[in-house]
């Protein structure tokens, strides 16, 4: 059996999703989060069924890709549990009445059933499912209020299959059941709707935006110290440290063997950034230096995400967004590339057209560094004062925006106009915010942790084997006549194919100056991608543009170089 | 006091309401604006404009929809004419 669960965007879903069957799924309060389906199992009675989240769609007749997606897999539902938002009766109820049309069973969930009563909304949902003639179960997805209930009566839906002749009949009737169920007692203005007044304003949205996004940066980057210095420094100090160095010892402090484990010894003594053994460097650059920046990252991202504060940010930068040839809605891919770029180019499948897609994905790549990356370039730049990391991220997004006029100027068509839902700020439970951090996390820990150690083993036997002298000496004409680099760092862009974060750790035991930090790690964050964005890129655009897009990132990347070069 | 006032979307005020008597629009920009629960006969009230004829941001129930400024051009609104 399957069931599928349905609704508008934004109306919790995949929070409904995560209750019902145990399964862990990203969830955010701006619609779009799904963009695929995600399926899951869940056990009634004796028997396994198939739960599926499909992408929100505010209407059968579907009116963009997400929703084709859904109207598309309507066919294969055996029973459908429609989620509907009871703070918008109204507008949900177009695709209840539509999905009661069909031969499916259907069962509403009225979520947000929490929100409803400080919104001065009261619903009387005995009246409601006598009208719908199904069963209606009033839920809170994220405290799971209400999901057993709704699990139990799920044999009772049923299919009325009521047509109507057109949509203003659907109106009129729609019309006519709410004003039945439906009462509204004044509510009071609040602080929230305050909030939400300044964001929306064109001045005081600006200004807020300005103070969020200054506040983002100050704030992840206090919390990321704070657990490199009280945390895991300290642990890798008093705790790490003296077991490698006993391991050493053991190995006989030298050999093949040590070199790959613990790496070559600077004056006896294990240096994380320069010893380059797997579990020294390889290990430190992921737990010492990155994953604390991970945390705070995606914790704050997590914070902004379920606010509701990202479609604001969307409709605020619309104007300017949309000469780079995207809309508005295109800031929140973009943002979530700031953690990794592979999430955030799946993410631009909800922009509409092709177009759109290419100029996203390709200004993800180029212009915006993954958390990874940007821990190193903070560690490792900022060591020589936080000015040449402010080069750095002025040079990208300088570069964001002259390629975004310039593919918009050459590519044919145009970006349509957005239209979206401004979702209200809510405040989940900090358990909510906490299981998404952890999802996170985790994930990249999974994800990046192979490589990382894959990556810190090939460059240890491609060194022993002198394979990178070779390479260097055929790219130092670039390297040196053009980015003014020592042609030792072509080892750097070399593992940047594999993980950046690595990579810059590869420039640590160079010595560079000042200079060419910030030029090597600007070319780092603009050319080529790493492996597993190359890969998405294939997949979401096809071979021919991901190549199109990785000529523009080579080519930008040697401009932008070059030019940094001559200037500092 | 003459009544019946008549405005588009983005010639509105910041604050003003009133009700949609049209969408200027063909098949499909009517079909996407109603399933935001934008249709004619629905109370409106304007919340903003932002900076160079950028989106336009409604409310309507209790949603609000940003829509772009071409969009809310052809949205025609009945001016609530003040008691």
């Amino acid at each position: 059996m399957k069931i599928l669960l349905m609704g508008n965007p934004n109306v919790g879903k995949s929070v409904l999703f995560s209750r019902l069957t145990g399964t862990r799924t990203i969830a955010s309060n701006y619609p779009g989060t799904t963009v695929g389906f995600t399926k899951g199992s869940l056990k009634i009675g004796q028997e396994q069924v198939e739960i599926i989240d499909v992408p929100g769609t505010y209407t059968l007749e579907p009116t963009s890709k997400a929703e084709e997606v859904a109207a598309e897999m309507l066919k294969e539902g055996d029973l459908i549990i429609d989620v509907v938002d009871a703070t918008n009766l109204e507008r949900n109820l177009n695709l209840t009445l539509q999905l009661l049309e069909r031969p499916v069973p259907v069962i509403v969930a009225l979520n947000m059933w929490d929100d409803t009563r400080h919104r001065g909304i009261n619903i009387n949902v005995a009246r409601l499912e006598e009208l719908l003639g199904v069963p209606v179960v009033t839920t809170v997805g994220v405290t799971g209020q209400g999901i057993r209930e709704l699990v139990s009566r799920l044999p009772e839906a049923t299919a009325p299959q009521t047509v109507y002749p057109g949509s203003d009949e659907r109106w009129a009737k729609i019309g006519d059941i709410v004003s039945q169920v439906q009462s509204l007692t004044h509510h009071h203005h609040t602080w929230r709707d305050v909030l939400e007044d300044v964001s929306s304003h064109p001045a005081g949205g600006a200004a807020f935006a300005v103070l969020v996004l200054a506040a983002t940066f100050f704030i992840i980057r206090f919390i990321g110290e704070g657990i490199i210095n009280y945390v895991t420094d300290p642990l890798f100090n008093w705790l790490w440290t003296p077991l490698l160095m006993k391991l050493s010892l053991a190995l006989g402090s030298g050999g093949f063997w040590h070199d790959i484990l613990v790496g070559k010894l600077i004056n006896g003594q294990i240096d994380y950034f320069q010893s380059l053994g797997l579990l020294s460097t390889g290990l430190y650059i992921e737990f010492g230096v990155v994953i604390p920046y991970i945390v705070s990252f995606y914790f704050i991202l997590g914070i902004l995400e379920d606010v509701g504060y990202l479609p604001r940010l969307a409709v605020l930068m619309d104007t300017l967004m949309h000469r780079l040839g995207l809309h508005g809605f295109a800031i929140i891919p973009t943002i979530l590339g700031f953690g990794c770029n592979v999430p955030a180019i799946m993410a631009t499948r909800i922009l509409e057209n092709r177009r759109e897609r290419f100029i996203a994905a390709t200004l993800i790549s180029i212009a915006i560094p993954c958390a990874a990356l940007q821990a190193m370039i903070v560690g490792l730049v900022g060591q020589q004062g936080m000015q040449y990391v402010a080069i750095v991220y002025g040079s990208l997004f300088i570069s964001w925006i002259i390629i975004g006029l310039i593919l918009n100027r050459v590519m044919k068509g145009f970006s349509p106009e957005i239209i979206m839902e401004i979702p209200p700020y809510r405040f989940p439970p900090w358990r909510v915010i906490g299981e998404k951090l952890w999802l996170r996390v985790f994930s990249f820990i999974k994800e990046a942790m192979p490589i990382v150690l894959g990556a810190v083993f090939v460059v240890n036997i491609l060194y022993m084997l002198g394979v990178f002298d070779f390479i260097a000496n055929i790219a130092a004409p670039v390297l040196t006549g053009l980015l003014g680099l020592p042609k030792e760092t072509v080892v750097a862009m070399a593992v940047g194919f594999l993980r950046k974060d690595v990579a810059m750790g590869m420039l640590a035991p160079l010595g560079l100056t000042a200079k060419q930090l910030v030029i090597s790690s600007t070319f780092l964050a603009m050319s080529f991608p790493c492996v597993a964005t190359f890969a998405i890129l294939a997949r979401e655009l096809g071979v021919r543009d991901m190549l199109k897009a990785t000529g523009i990132m080579i080519a930008a990347a040697l401009v932008v170089g070059g030019l940094l070069n001559l200037v500092l | 006091m003459p009544e019946n006032i008549q405005l588009t979307l983005s010639q509105m005020e910041a604050g003003q309401a009133g009700t949609i008597v049209q969408i200027l629009g063909g098949w499909g920009l009517n079909r996407r604006l109603e399933a935001l629960g934008i249709r004619p006969g629905k109370k409106v009230t304007k919340i903003s404009t932002m900076l160079f004829h950028g989106p336009v941001t409604l409310r309507t129930d209790h949603t609000q929809v940003a829509v772009g400024f071409g969009m809310a051009n052809k949205i025609l609104v009945e001016i609530d004419t003040p008691a």
